[in-house]
């Protein structure tokens, strides 16, 4: 009895002094708490936006760098997720891909009701031509994406993948899953696709 | 030698193009240094120096149901102590029981003291593009101003800041929203860009130092104060996420994690902002 309520008391002691010495963390169900009030003026539909799925669970955990394991469920598991065009023709319009790719348009708090189409905001984050030298050094340059590659059809699937969930590509990407997460329909990532592959393209001149 | 000669061009194309963005780049941020050297040499020059004014006024008048003023309410150094209060915020408060920063603090004492009711105030808590910065947004402005000069020396070494900086650390790393993105995104890595807007990597304490202390500033492109609450929000908004909740757990927690990151860091309070 003795020994026992000593064992108790001493685990007790190391639980407090484990208490002031480690760092507090604060767990997954604590986030999602103060998110949710946080959040509590958002509309209903809208509770999805602080839930994060399996996928950007592991990226948050791990600060975008899963582990080899990690980063092939994930691989797997947004692979899954992404649609083609019924025709098979992955090339759009560049010159709508462009457009799309200077809109930062869509899903903000200010954007209710949609007055325009979703944008990508490419150009936030990439250099795409060299037309537009107003451009983010976030994501990688994409100047002549296409003529490096030498418009190969392998390539255009490739980039058509990216564009719709860069995930499958490069587990926790920094950018939007955006043809999964429904920011760009099938028509968008194509004419996406068409501005980085497509000869025409200023991207490829 | 054709796809060799096809790689040096396309790179000689992309440096160029690089080259001349980072030239415009460069020009710009020389314009905006020199507009800032003349705010230096008339620190009089601020517009948010007339928010401050204002608040002080705010804070010395009586107002509110109870018809008394804000000089008892307790920034954290005692009750009426205005200066170097904001140097040491965010802090964690008996009475209230939380953690909070200048602006939520200002709420607190307003409703305890005054008898003000906030409701209203919640629902749209942060000013419009043109429109002035909002009451408690003005007093947290010339609180601020109190410590400018002084370097951010809260401790937050206490459980609940302790509690709350973790909690802010995790938020600060959670993608959230359609876009998937979270304050990692555009603050996790040094020399990063935006379109053409420098990004400070706020993780890092050499540069959290250099920002976090020049908040609320005047905000040229909006022409308005704006508060750490509201910034706080603006990047929730690019993030495609909701209003965050003035004075929320979560943003307080965001904020005291940046406030510690920038421990040591200059204030530079009212700042000017582009």
């Amino acid at each position: 009895m003795k020994t026992f309520s000593l064992t108790l008391a001493a685990a007790g002691l190391s639980a407090m002094l484990a208490a002031a010495i480690a760092p507090l963390h604060a767990d997954e169900a604590k986030v999602a708490a103060a998110l949710k009030e946080a959040f509590k003026r958002a509309p209903e539909d809208w509770a999805g936006r602080i839930q994060p799925d399996e996928t950007m669970k592991t990226c948050s955990k791990t600060n975008n760098s899963p582990s080899a394991e990690q980063a092939k469920a994930i691989e797997a598991r947004e692979k899954a997720t992404i649609k083609y065009p019924a025709d098979g023709k992955l090339l759009g319009d560049w010159k709508e891909g462009e457009k799309i790719a200077q809109s930062g348009y869509g899903m903000r708090f200010t954007d209710y009701p949609p007055r325009n189409p979703n944008g990508g905001n490419c150009y936030a984050c990439h250099q795409i031509t060299k037309q537009e030298v107003s451009f983010g050094t976030i994501g990688p340059s994409l100047l002549e994406y296409g003529k490096i590659r030498k418009f190969s059809e392998a390539d255009t699937k490739a980039a058509y993948e990216k564009i719709y969930n860069s995930h499958a590509s490069f587990p926790c990407s920094l950018m939007p899953r955006f043809g999964t997460n429904g920011v760009l329909d099938i028509d968008a990532v194509k004419h996406l696709t068409a501005l980085l592959m497509s000869p025409d393209s200023p991207v490829n001149k | 030698m054709l796809a060799m000669t096809i790689v040096v061009a396309g790179s000689t194309a992309h440096v160029a193009a690089q080259q001349s963005a980072d030239a415009e780049q460069a020009a710009v941020e020389r314009e905006l240094e020199k507009y800032r050297k003349m705010m230096r040499d008339d620190p009089w020059s601020n517009p948010a120096l007339l928010d401050a004014d204002r608040g002080e006024e705010l804070w010395k008048k009586p107002a509110g149901p109870k018809n008394v003023s804000l000089e008892k309410c307790d920034l954290g150094k005692g009750p009426g102590v205005v200066d170097g209060a904001f140097a040491e915020l965010p802090r964690y408060f008996e009475d209230a029981k939380r953690v909070m920063d200048v602006e939520t603090r200002i709420l607190y004492c307003r409703e305890q003291l005054q008898g003000i009711d906030h409701a209203e105030f919640l629902k749209n808590p942060h000013p419009g593009g043109g429109a002035r910065v909002k009451d408690i947004g003005a007093i947290a402005t010339y609180v601020a101003s109190k410590s400018n000069g002084k370097t951010f020396a809260a401790k937050l070494d206490k459980p609940e800041e302790r509690a709350a900086v973790e909690l802010g650390k995790e938020l600060f790393n959670a993608r959230m929203g359609p876009f998937d993105f979270s304050c990692t995104t555009c603050h996790a890595e040094s020399g990063k860009r935006i379109r053409l807007q420098p990004l400070p990597y706020l993780s890092k304490p050499d540069e959290a130092k250099k920002v976090v202390g020049e908040w609320p500033a005047y905000r040229v492109s909006s022409t308005h104060v704006m508060t750490m609450q509201h910034r706080v929000l603006d990047c929730f908004w690019q993030m495609r996420m909701h209003r965050i909740e003035f004075g929320s757990e979560a943003s307080n927690a965001l904020i005291a994690y940046m406030v510690k990151t920038a421990q040591g860091g200059e204030i530079n309070a009212p700042g000017m902002k582009r």
